[in-house]
C-alpha cells in the first residue's frame, strides 16, 4: 500500500510567460501526510496554478518564471510522476479514452505498472469511487457526476500519495455533487492519501476537511487553520472575495410566486426533440407568465435544455406547439419557431449555457452592438443602449477587451447583456449560475430580479435551489419518470 | 412504434452486450491493415469488370465472418454506390474511343471501349471500398491503437495522442450545433451564411486549441509521457488466425485475378 505524501511550499510563486504580474506569490505552508485541505481564495488568486505547481505540471522556463520551491516528500514534484494525482474541473476534460476500463488503466500504463497488476487496480479504483458500470461501457454515455468519479478513479489507480481536486463539483447538478462528495470521502480513506480540494461551495466540503488554506490575491496566505476557526475569523472577507462561507447568506429579496397571470408564451401538448427524430419529452402543456420568472427544474437528461431552446423559438416543436401572446406575433404568426432570426431579438432572447457559443465580435462593446445593429437602430440610439448596459453590468472598464479573454463571471454577465441590449419581452436562460462563485451568483440573480421588475418574463433552467427561491414566479418541475409527462405548477 | 424503440437510447447501451463475437474480431487490427492492402493493391494493377466483380462477390460471401449485418454493410456502401457512377461517367465520356461509337460531342465520345471502361472503373471503386468496410466496420479504435503501437511499433505518444484527440470530435459537433442556434438567437441567422460559417469555423478553432491544451494537461496529470517504459493493459498479439485470415485474403484476390485471366478480360493498367 502507498503512504500519504507531505507537501511543502517555501516562498513559492509562479508568473506565466507573457503576463506582467505573477499568478501566485510568496506562498509558504507545510501540509502533513493525511491532512485534508480546502484551498480557497478569490477568483484569480491563483488556486489552480498552485495545484498545477504541486502536480508538477507547470512546465519549464519557457512557460513561466518560478520563485521559491514546492516539494512532495522532500523532492521536486516533476520527479514524482504518479505520486500526485490531479483531477480537473471540467468533467469532459478529465476523460481520456472512450471505454471506462481503458480510461482508468491509462495512468497505470503510463507509469509502467505490470499488465498483470492493472486489472486489480482498475477494479479497486472503480470500487473506491462507487462507479458500478461495466469496464467496456462507453465513457461518452456517463453523466457528469459519473465522469468526474471516473476521472478520480483514473487518478486513484495510479496509487497517488496526494489527491488534488480542482473544483470537482462546480459543473455538476445536485445529484452529481452528492455522488462526487461521497466518492471522494470514501476514496481518500481507501487510498490513504493526502487531499487538497479547491471549491467555492464550502458547505459541501467543510465537514470532510481538517484544514482550510486561503490564498490572498495580493500574494501570501489570507488565512490558514481548522475550518471553524478560519470561517469565524475570516468569514466576511472570504464572502466578499466570492467564497460561499457557511452562515453568510445572500442579501437579496425573495420574489413572490405567481398563480394566474397573463401568459406571454403557451405550450400546448408540446413534444420537444434535440435532433428532430426522437422526442426527449412529450405531452407538455403550460403557460409562461408575463413579468415573472418561470423556473424549470429536474434531473439530468430529462429534456430541460431542449425545452428551453424550443420555448425560445430556436428548435422547432416536435409535436404540439408553442404560441406567443397575440401582441407578440411576428410576420409569420404566433409560433416563435417560425419567426425570422431578427424578429426574435425584441421578442425572445436566449442566454446559452456556454457563453462563448454566442459571442460574435472582437470587443465587448461590439458584442453588445450586434443586436442593436441587427435591429437597424441608428448609431446614437445604439450607443446609448450599449453605454447604459456597460454601466449597469459593471463591464464599462472592459468595453475594449476581447470577450474570449474575460473571466467566467464576466463572460456570463456579457452574454446576458447582449440579450438585454435588444429589450426582449422574454429572456430564456440555461443554467445561468453554473460554475459561478458567490459574487458572480449574486450579480446575476440581482440582474434577473431587476429584469422581472421591469416587466420581462424570465424563463430559466436551473439545478440551483437558491435561484428558484430568489426568482419566485412559477416552478416547472420535470420528472424523470416517463409516466408523469405533465408539469407541476 | 417499433422504429422508435429500435432507435431509442436503450439500444446503444444494450446492443454491444448482445452482439456475438465474430470470427474476424479475433484477427489483430494490424493484420487487418495488411489484409486491406492485399485485397486492394492487386486490383489497382488491372482494369476489367470481371476481377472486380469476382472480388466483390467473394468478399460479400465473407460477410458472416465479420459479424456485420448485410443491411449495415449495404448502408455503409451507399455513399460509395453514389460516388462510383461519377468515376464511371468520366470514363464513359473521355476514355480513348474504340469499337462502335454511339455519340460524340465536344471532346466526349461514348464508344464500346469507353462503356466497358466505365463499368470496370465503377465496379472497381466498390471493390476497393468494400474490404475497408468489412475489415474495420467493427474494429475498436483502442484495439487499433494498441496494435499500431505494439505490433507495428509506431510511437505510443503519437498513437495515443491521436486516439484521445478523436474523442473530441463529438464535442465539436455539439459546439457547432449550439453556435448555429446561438446565431439565430442573436438576430444574425437570416442571411450571410458564408460569413457566418467562417466566423463559426474560427471560434471552433479556438475551442479546439483550448480543448487540446486541457486534454494534454489531463493526460500529463496521469503520467502520460513519463520517463520509463509504458505498459499495456491489453496485449495486442498475433495468433494462428491472423495467418489464416491473411492466407484467405491472398487466395481471394488470386482467385479474382485468375478468373479474369481465364475469361480473357485481364488487362494491366498500363497496357
Amino acid at each position: 500500500m502507498n503512504s500519504p505524501a507531505r507537501i511543502e511550499a517555501t516562498g513559492w510563486g509562479w508568473r506565466y510567460a507573457g503576463r506582467r504580474s505573477p499568478a501566485v506569490r510568496d506562498v509558504t505552508f507545510r501540509i502533513e501526510p493525511g491532512e485534508r485541505v480546502l484551498l480557497l481564495g478569490a477568483s484569480g488568486a491563483g488556486k489552480s496554478t498552485l495545484l498545477a505547481g504541486i502536480a508538477g505540471l507547470l512546465g519549464g522556463d519557457d512557460e513561466g518564471e518560478l520563485t521559491g520551491r514546492i516539494t512532495v516528500d522532500g523532492q521536486r514534484p516533476e520527479m514524482q510522476r504518479g505520486r500526485v494525482g490531479l483531477v480537473l474541473q471540467d468533467p469532459d476534460a478529465g476523460v481520456v479514452l472512450s471505454r471506462v476500463g481503458d480510461d482508468v488503466a491509462f495512468g497505470c500504463e503510463n507509469l509502467g505498472v505490470p499488465a498483470s497488476e492493472i486489472p486489480t487496480r482498475v477494479s479497486e479504483a472503480l470500487d473506491a469511487v462507487g462507479l458500478d458500470v461495466a469496464p467496456d461501457r462507453a465513457t461518452a454515455q456517463l453523466s457528469g457526476g459519473q465522469k468526474q468519479r471516473l476521472a478520480i478513479a483514473g487518478v486513484l489507480a495510479m496509487r497517488p500519495g496526494v489527491l488534488l481536486l480542482d473544483e470537482p463539483t462546480a459543473n455538476l447538478d445536485p445529484d452529481g455533487v452528492h455522488e462526487v462528495r461521497a466518492a471522494v470521502e470514501h476514496a481518500v480513506t481507501a487510498a490513504n492519501a493526502t487531499l487538497i480540494v479547491i471549491e467555492h461551495r464550502t458547505q459541501v466540503w467543510a465537514d470532510l476537511m481538517t484544514r482550510v488554506i486561503v490564498l490572498d490575491a495580493d500574494g501570501g496566505l489570507l488565512a490558514d487553520g481548522p475550518p471553524d476557526e478560519v470561517f469565524a475569523r475570516s468569514g466576511t472577507p472570504l464572502a466578499a472575495a466570492g467564497v460561499w462561507v457557511p452562515g453568510h447568506d445572500v442579501d437579496l429579496p425573495l420574489l413572490q410566486t405567481v398563480g394566474d397571470a397573463a401568459p406571454v408564451l403557451s405550450a400546448r401538448a408540446l413534444a420537444v426533440s434535440r435532433d428532430g427524430r426522437r422526442p426527449v419529452r412529450t405531452g407538455l402543456s403550460f403557460d409562461v407568465p408575463d413579468a415573472a420568472a418561470t423556473v424549470i427544474t429536474g434531473p439530468n437528461g430529462v429534456g430541460k435544455s431542449t425545452l428551453a431552446l424550443t420555448l425560445a423559438g430556436l428548435l422547432p416543436e416536435f409535436a404540439g406547439d408553442v404560441v406567443s401572446a397575440i401582441d407578440m406575433a411576428g410576420r409569420r404568426g404566433r409560433r416563435p419557431s417560425r419567426w425570422r432570426s431578427r424578429e426574435l431579438l425584441t421578442r425572445i432572447g436566449t442566454v446559452f449555457q456556454e457563453p462563448e457559443h454566442q459571442f460574435l465580435a472582437q470587443t465587448v462593446r461590439d458584442e453588445l452592438l450586434v443586436g442593436p445593429h441587427a435591429l437597424r437602430l441608428d448609431t446614437a440610439m445604439a450607443n446609448r443602449v450599449v453605454d447604459e448596459l456597460l454601466e449597469r453590468l459593471g463591464l464599462a472598464s472592459l468595453a475594449r477587451a476581447n470577450p474570449f479573454t474575460l473571466s467566467g463571471g464576466q463572460k456570463r454577465r456579457l452574454s446576458v447583456a447582449t440579450v438585454l441590449a435588444t429589450g426582449p419581452r422574454v429572456v430564456v436562460l440555461d443554467e445561468p449560475t453554473f460554475g459561478q462563485d458567490r459574487l458572480g451568483w449574486i450579480s446575476l440573480v440581482q440582474l434577473l430580479q431587476e429584469e422581472i421588475g421591469r416587466g420581462t418574463a424570465v424563463v430559466t433552467v436551473t439545478h440551483d435551489e437558491g435561484v428558484a427561491q430568489h426568482l419566485g414566479g412559477r416552478r416547472l418541475a420535470l420528472v424523470a419518470d416517463e409516466s408523469v409527462e405533465g408539469v407541476a405548477a | 412504434m417499433s422504429i422508435l424503440t429500435d432507435q431509442g437510447p436503450a439500444r446503444s447501451t444494450a446492443a454491444p452486450a448482445l452482439e456475438r463475437e465474430a470470427w474476424l474480431d479475433g484477427v489483430n487490427p494490424a493484420t487487418k491493415i495488411l489484409l486491406a492492402l492485399v485485397l486492394s493493391i492487386p486490383l489497382l494493377a488491372s482494369i476489367d469488370p470481371v476481377s472486380a466483380l469476382v472480388a466483390v462477390g467473394l468478399q460479400l460471401l465473407c460477410v458472416p465472418l465479420t459479424g456485420l449485418r448485410l443491411r449495415r454493410v449495404l448502408a455503409r456502401l451507399l455513399p460509395i454506390l453514389l460516388v462510383a457512377p461519377i468515376a464511371g461517367v468520366s470514363m464513359l465520356l473521355y476514355a480513348d474511343p474504340g469499337g462502335r461509337v454511339y455519340a460524340t460531342f465536344w471532346h466526349a465520345t461514348i464508344s464500346d471501349a469507353s462503356i466497358a471502361l466505365a463499368v470496370a472503373v465503377g465496379v472497381r471503386v466498390l471493390a476497393l471500398a468494400l474490404p475497408t468496410i468489412l475489415l474495420f466496420g467493427r474494429t475498436d479504435a483502442i484495439d487499433l491503437a494498441a496494435a499500431l503501437a505494439q505490433i507495428v511499433h509506431l510511437p505510443a505518444r503519437f498513437v495515443l495522442g491521436v486516439l484521445a484527440g478523436t474523442r473530441m470530435l463529438g464535442l465539436f459537433l455539439d459546439d457547432w450545433r449550439q453556435m448555429e442556434l446561438a446565431r439565430r438567437a442573436r438576430g444574425v441567422g437570416d442571411s450571410g451564411a458564408v460569413r457566418r460559417f467562417l466566423s463559426m469555423a474560427f471560434v471552433l478553432l479556438v475551442f479546439a486549441v483550448r480543448r487540446g491544451t486541457k486534454l494534454a494537461t489531463a493526460m500529463e496529470a496521469r503520467g502520460f509521457g513519463a520517463p520509463g517504459v509504458r505498459t499495456w493493459a491489453h496485449r495486442s498479439q498475433l495468433h494462428a488466425r491472423d495467418a489464416v485470415a491473411l492466407a484467405g485474403g491472398v487466395v481471394l484476390i488470386a482467385l479474382a485475378l485468375a478468373v479474369a485471366v481465364w475469361a480473357g478480360t485481364f488487362r494491366f493498367v498500363w497496357s
